[in-house]
């Protein structure tokens, strides 16, 4: 069953109730809200979901309510809350969808060190993975985006699960959040694209999340192989640059961008090397989104 | 009360019994919220694999202990990693320094050590040393937090510690003692009796951590002086594994009744045996018990009283094992813990003085 099975009564029932069971990529999440935007977020975005019963196991049990007491009165806030943890101060409630997000992400980066998690979104197609790491601003979302409306199936825009025991990536398939320009930019690119709720004012901007629909997603429970590594770097007015980037660099640059290379220790570091062994590693600046499309077609069509 | 789930795990490891765990039916998930919530899932996890079983639960409970033993391993690594630093740093000035708390299992790798997660490292110099130290420490990257300067002079005043050091690169932070109890509550605390018998570390001169029957005082002490409970099951945890380890025979009980005497912790002493044979079900002599009860100062309330609330106070803070009153509880034990801490006279100003801050710090949120 899957959660666009359940009616918007049920979903909220099972939302404000004991909590609303469901499989994203690998992992089973109960989730509980009393906060109707969550609700539409979960029913907008995450249709192709697995609902999972009540025997199917938890990986992580998520509350994100509304901040109780006095305080609630003159600013009502939203706090997200990890079987108890907290790990974040409380958001303003209009941000509450944000607020989800962010938490399952958490979840999984400080969870789940069965995987080297790294800062990454990755796309698939025909069978090989591309891999784009990088920092705020350099438009790894954007890109991500473009490329999941562009005959590439999405995998994650924010994690690259690389599996410990087997070297390959695993999808986590999730709505795509866009910020800031970029919301404009993809709904210029891609007309049919359908978001969820603006979210303004976050510490990151205003985000808007895209939903990606099953076609455009990799729902595979098996993972696949990366073989391109792009990092993305946006920078307005300047020439398209594709450079090859040595094994070294790539490596260093993917260490700072994985989440738990600590945890791993001498394990992500193989980890690490064994993936970079196999990789076709760019750095990549471009201008604006045609170019970057053009640049990843001719880096992925390349003979090498 | 309700049986705790964690709570029933943790006494069937100490009969060991754990092997007798029906690995396909086991309420897995529920152990790994209580746990985890409770700071206790690796040294569940580490159990779980001593007892051999760990293998035959279901992929994905295991999962999330194997991750929780990878957890625990980079912790390790880490605070090992820390230590030696900080002795680079304390033994280019000739400062001896003792490993406390959790710092100090993972040195000696005791069997509290298994599955400890923390973050912050503890050391104690002799007082003497205490500018030295803080001075070399700061020029060598580990800074002082950014506490208003009531809150330094409240530690420096009062405190068994100086306000808490971070170190700018790693986020570490650093407490730094010179004794292990505040002289504020305890003023002639005879902390060089500690030095006296302290374990030096191998190839290491200069470093040390307390003898094993002090490190079981010294967590008593913390447990039931500090009033944080956030924590309580894991650190009434370490104190079962030290004293099924160290105490293993009449001599070695009577020698901790006597240093519990000699260096004024009977208090402590007392309420470690007393809730980790209640709770944890630690083998302590019936006998021992009874001599810890008469050898201790009378406390300010009824045992049946404090009874009531520790035993409710340690039970973790999950929505699956709540009991009625537990906020209550921690949060008299909390002014208990600072009612024992100071006199009135100063701990009237202080809590007034928390008290108006918390809530000028919840109108600017």
């Amino acid at each position: 069953m899957l959660i666009s099975d359940l009616d918007r009564n049920a979903l909220k029932a099972h939302l404000s109730g004991q909590g609303l069971r469901f499989r994203t990529g690998p992992f089973g999440v109960s989730l509980r809200t009393s906060i109707p935007a969550i609700a539409c977020h979960i029913e907008k975005l995450y249709p192709h979901s697995e609902a999972l019963d009540n025997d199917a196991f938890i990986d992580f049990h998520i509350t994100t309510n509304p901040v109780s007491g006095l305080r609630r009165r003159l600013k009502p806030q939203v706090v997200f809350s990890f079987d108890g943890y907290k790990p974040f101060k409380p958001l303003p409630l209009a941000q509450a969808t944000a607020a989800f997000e962010w938490g399952l992400n958490w979840c999984i980066a400080s969870i789940s060190h069965q995987y080297l998690i790294i800062h990454s979104a990755v796309v698939e197609k025909d069978g090989l993975g591309l891999m784009l790491p990088g920092s705020p601003g350099s438009g790894k979302s954007t890109l991500c985006a473009a490329l999941t409306h562009s005959g590439w199936r999405l995998l994650s825009d924010e994690m690259a699960l690389l599996s410990v025991t087997d070297g390959m990536i695993y999808p986590v398939p999730r709505p795509v959040s866009l910020k800031n320009q970029s919301i404009q930019i993809i709904k210029a690119f891609a007309a049919e694209a359908q978001f969820g709720d603006r979210v303004a004012g976050t510490t990151k901007g205003d985000i808007e999340h895209m939903y990606v629909p099953e076609e455009n997603a990799l729902q595979a429970s098996m993972g696949i192989h990366a073989k391109y590594l792009v990092f993305p770097h946006y920078q307005s007015g300047c020439e398209t640059e594709v450079a090859p980037l040595s094994k070294g660099r790539a490596s260093m640059s993917l260490i700072e961008n994985a989440f738990n290379f600590n945890i791993l220790g001498h394990q992500g570091f193989e980890m690490i090397s064994d993936l970079v062994g196999s990789l076709e590693c760019h750095d990549f600046t471009y201008p604006d989104l045609q170019q970057a499309l053009d640049g990843i077609e001719q880096i992925t069509s390349a003979k090498p | 009360m309700k049986p705790v789930l964690l709570i029933e795990f943790l006494r069937s490891r100490g009969a060991g019994e754990l092997t007798k765990i029906d690995t396909q039916s086991y309420p897995w998930e529920l152990l790994i919220r209580q746990s985890r919530r409770a700071n206790l899932i690796s040294r569940v996890a580490l159990f779980l694999r001593e007892a051999g079983i760990l293998d035959d639960i279901p992929t994905q409970p295991r999962q999330h202990y194997v991750n929780a033993l990878c957890i625990a391993k980079a912790n390790a690594r880490a605070i090992n990693w820390e230590v030696r630093d900080l002795y680079q740093i304390l033994r280019g000035q000739n400062i001896d320094f003792i490993l406390l708390k959790g710092s100090a299992y993972i040195w000696s790798e005791n069997s509290a050590a298994r599955g400890r997660l923390f973050s912050d490292v503890d050391i104690m110099v002799r007082k003497p040393s205490l500018e030295d130290a803080e001075r070399v420490l700061v020029h060598s990257g580990w800074m002082g937090s950014t506490l208003n300067s009531y809150d330094q002079r409240y530690y420096r005043q009062w405190m068994h510690e100086i306000p808490p050091l971070q170190h700018l690169k790693r986020q570490t932070t650093l407490d730094l003692h010179h004794s292990i109890i505040p002289p504020v509550s305890y003023p002639d605390f005879p902390a060089e009796k500690l030095w006296q018998l302290a374990i030096p570390a191998e190839d290491m001169p200069g470093l040390f951590v307390l003898s094993h029957i002090d490190m079981v005082l010294h967590s008593a002490t913390h447990l039931f002086h500090e009033g944080e409970f956030d924590q309580g099951l894991r650190d009434l945890s370490d104190l079962d594994l030290m004293i099924r380890e160290y105490i293993l025979d009449s001599v070695l009980w009577e020698e901790l009744l006597a240093r519990a005497v000699e260096l004024g912790l009977e208090l402590p002493l007392y309420y470690a045996l007393n809730y980790t044979q209640k709770i944890l079900d630690t083998p302590v002599p019936e006998q021992i018990l009874q001599k810890a009860a008469q050898q201790r100062s009378r406390s300010h309330l009824p045992d049946r009283l404090l009874d009531s609330l520790f035993l409710v106070a340690f039970v973790p803070d999950h929505e699956t094992c709540r009991v009625r009153g537990r906020r209550v509880a921690r949060f008299l034990l909390f002014i208990r813990s600072h009612w024992i801490k100071m006199p009135w006279y100063l701990l009237f100003p202080h809590l007034i003085r928390k008290g108006w801050l918390r809530l000028q710090g919840e109108n600017s949120h």
